[in-house]
């Protein structure tokens, strides 16, 4: 499975695509795709060159990154390991995200 | 310190109006990110694993109390609250909003400062020593002839758009505290015979992924010639180096291949060239020679009381001042280094308080002035010896007292796969587990001088290749491993460090280290440090160390 991961583009935030086409901040919000339908829809997200950076996509299952870039993914899924009170890690217990 | 004349003024806030379009185009979408990328760029503007990450160039090093004060300022209104001391002696912030980026640079503009070139395929913030015009045994101040290179190389169109990023330091000094051999340019102000003083020129040094010590391309250019035969240099540069190939892009390439015909191309071009138009006029080199006149020390003797009686007193103390301070060349007074690297947290960030409170000391007891050290620390860098005492208490409430400079503790990282989009591996953790592994101040002293240096990729932001022990994460299948090289040295002794062999895993690595300065110490002469006793033992030895049970088994 993949899911499509960008960065923001007002204040380069970690993005995941979500089942209705927006963008979340939080990867337990990211739709999953199947390999077809995953190129298809991050061709759409590129498209969105207002709203984000850059988008592309990256493996994944329910529980997060997986594959080759993992820890990579789990970083930006996260922030940063040697500051657990920055990045989502920190905001993690906010609902509204 | 150098200020701002009315130029300078008006080039940095027209880039900032410029900057400010630009990202309002970008905004809009009148720009993709495509053509947006570059121009970001050209002001320091990277987008990171995170967030965008803004680039501050600190001109060789040196700041005041106000522009240290105006980034802690950005650092909490702009960002998390805090900022990260690179290697060239620049400052990071790891969290800017690309929205408020224009409104950071206006705030920078305000203290004469800004992120000009600080990316991109051009010449990148001139560094230098930063003990500048504090420490004995300078020929100069090597900041006037920085200064000139700063302005000689801002914005220059010719060499704005080069085959690949050019990086230039300056040390007017026999000891290298600015690690000239492993830059583009490093130049070392001197006296020949005759006693004028002039530049040995060093090319073609560099790290990342083809690493060279730099060649001396001349052994005396007059000093009043810098600028011209600079200007040759980038000629030559300009035309030769391969802008087809980015890793084969770097001067040193060039200058490897054939250093003889390299050294000839320049001086011909240096020959035919209008050496009085291109050279810094007299009365320009005095002007900006003004600005680094020495500040007007107290004579006091030597021979500190206060400074005596409060080392017999209290041992911290005392260990703080034989650790972080050195000799400056005014009697009475002391250099005061202040470490970015407590013991288990990330090297060289700091945060907006604390750097108020180095402001504040500065202010007070340092003529104004602080400088960011290559090795990702700071410097006070004019400090009584009768104010070392309550400098020393002032540190320790902010968290900066750690008494480690130059141990093995004092680790360059940069900040790898926590935060960098390059990275393949982490570095910061690294750093830290060595540093909790080895944090009681008596070992450290006792292991005494060693330069460990860890980059998460191999563009070597951590100078990997020039530490006693460097260590560079690579990417195996997904898993982090950490090869180690050995033998490295960025100093005037400058010496790339040789691989040891096969990677070690992350939970591998700090005991890797741990052997390799156990064996050191079973091993070394009286006072003789890490580096040497490798230089003297070779390779052979440390290896057994490193892999003799691995293979054994």
């Amino acid at each position: 499975m993949k899911a499509i991961t960008a960065n923001r583009l007002s204040d380069g935030v970690v993005l995941y695509l979500g089942p209705d086409g927006d963008f979340v901040e939080r990867f337990e919000h990211a739709a999953l795709f199947e390999d077809a339908a995953a190129k298809l829809a991050v061709e759409e997200a590129q498209a969105r060159a207002t709203a984000i950076a850059t988008a592309y996509l990256i493996e994944a299952d329910e529980t997060g990154p997986i594959g080759r870039e993992a820890l990579r993914e789990t970083i930006r899924k996260s922030g940063p390991t040697v500051r657990r009170d920055l990045g989502k890690q920190a905001e993690a217990q906010d609902e509204r995200l | 310190m150098y200020r701002y004349d009315e130029f300078d003024e008006t080039l940095v806030r027209e880039r900032v109006r410029e900057f400010r379009g630009q990202v309002a185009r970008r905004l809009s979408g009148e720009l993709s990110e495509e053509e947006f990328k570059p121009l970001r760029l050209m002001n320091g503007l990277y987008l990171q694993l995170h967030a965008y990450m803004l680039r501050v160039a600190i001109p060789y090093g040196t700041l005041s109390s106000r522009q240290m004060r105006q980034l802690a300022h950005i650092a909490r209104i702009y960002d998390k609250g805090y900022g990260h001391f690179t290697t060239r002696q620049n400052i990071q912030f790891n969290w800017p909003a690309l929205i408020d980026v224009p409104d950071i640079l206006d705030d920078l503009a305000d203290v004469e400062m800004h992120a000009i070139q600080t990316s991109g395929n051009c010449i990148r913030n001139i560094t230098s020593d930063p003990y500048a015009g504090a420490i004995a045994g300078e020929v100069d101040d090597p900041r006037v002839w920085s200064e000139v290179i700063r302005q000689w190389s801002s914005l220059h169109p010719e060499f704005s758009f080069l085959p690949r990023k050019f990086k230039i330091a300056v040390t007017a000094s026999d000891q290298d505290r600015a690690a000239i051999r492993v830059h583009d340019i490093g130049l070392r102000l001197h006296r020949n015979g005759s006693g004028d003083r002039g530049f040995e020129v060093l090319v073609g040094g560099g790290l990342g992924r083809t690493p060279y010590v730099a060649e001396t391309v001349r052994e005396f250019l007059p000093e009043r010639r810098l600028l011209s035969y600079l200007e040759a240099i980038m000629r030559v540069y300009n035309r030769l180096g391969r802008r087809d190939n980015k890793y084969k892009a770097r001067i040193k390439i060039l200058v490897a291949d054939d250093v003889g015909d390299f050294r000839r191309q320049v001086e011909e071009e240096w020959g035919k060239s209008d050496k009085d138009r291109l050279d810094a006029p007299l009365d320009e080199v005095l002007r900006i020679r003004r600005f680094f006149a020495p500040p007007k020390f107290e004579k006091p003797g030597d021979a500190s009381v206060l400074l005596a009686k409060a080392r017999t007193v209290d041992a911290e103390f005392d260990r703080f001042v034989a650790t972080n301070t050195l000799e400056h060349r005014q009697p009475g007074y002391a250099i005061v280094n202040i470490s970015l690297k407590p013991i288990g947290l990330p090297p060289g960030d700091i945060s907006a308080d604390q750097m108020d409170a180095v402001a504040d000391l500065a202010e007070r007891y340092s003529f104004d002035e602080l400088r960011a050290t290559h090795e990702q620390n700071l410097c006070l860098p004019h400090v009584r010896k009768d104010d070392l005492f309550a400098v020393w208490r002032a540190l320790d409430e902010a968290g900066l007292a750690t008494a480690n400079i130059g141990l093995v503790s004092d680790i360059i990282a940069c900040p790898g796969l926590d935060y960098c989009d390059l990275a393949n591996a982490r570095s910061i953790p690294i750093a830290t587990r060595i540093a909790e592994r080895f944090a009681d101040p008596a070992s450290a002293a006792d292991i005494g001088e060693l330069k460990i240096k860890i980059s998460g990729c191999i563009n070597a932001c951590g100078h990997h290749h020039v530490g006693h022990i460097g260590i560079l994460g690579v990417d195996k299948k997904g898993e982090e491993f950490y090869q180690i090289m050995l033998g490295g040295s960025a100093a005037a002794d400058a010496s790339l460090g040789a691989i040891t062999g096969r990677g070690f895993s992350s939970s591998e690595v700090v005991d890797a280290v741990d052997r390799l300065i156990g064996f050191y110490k079973a091993n070394r002469g009286e006072g003789e440090r890490f580096l040497d006793a490798y230089r003297r033992l070779g390779a052979d030895p440390f290896k057994e160390v490193l892999y003799g049970d691995i293979a054994h088994h």
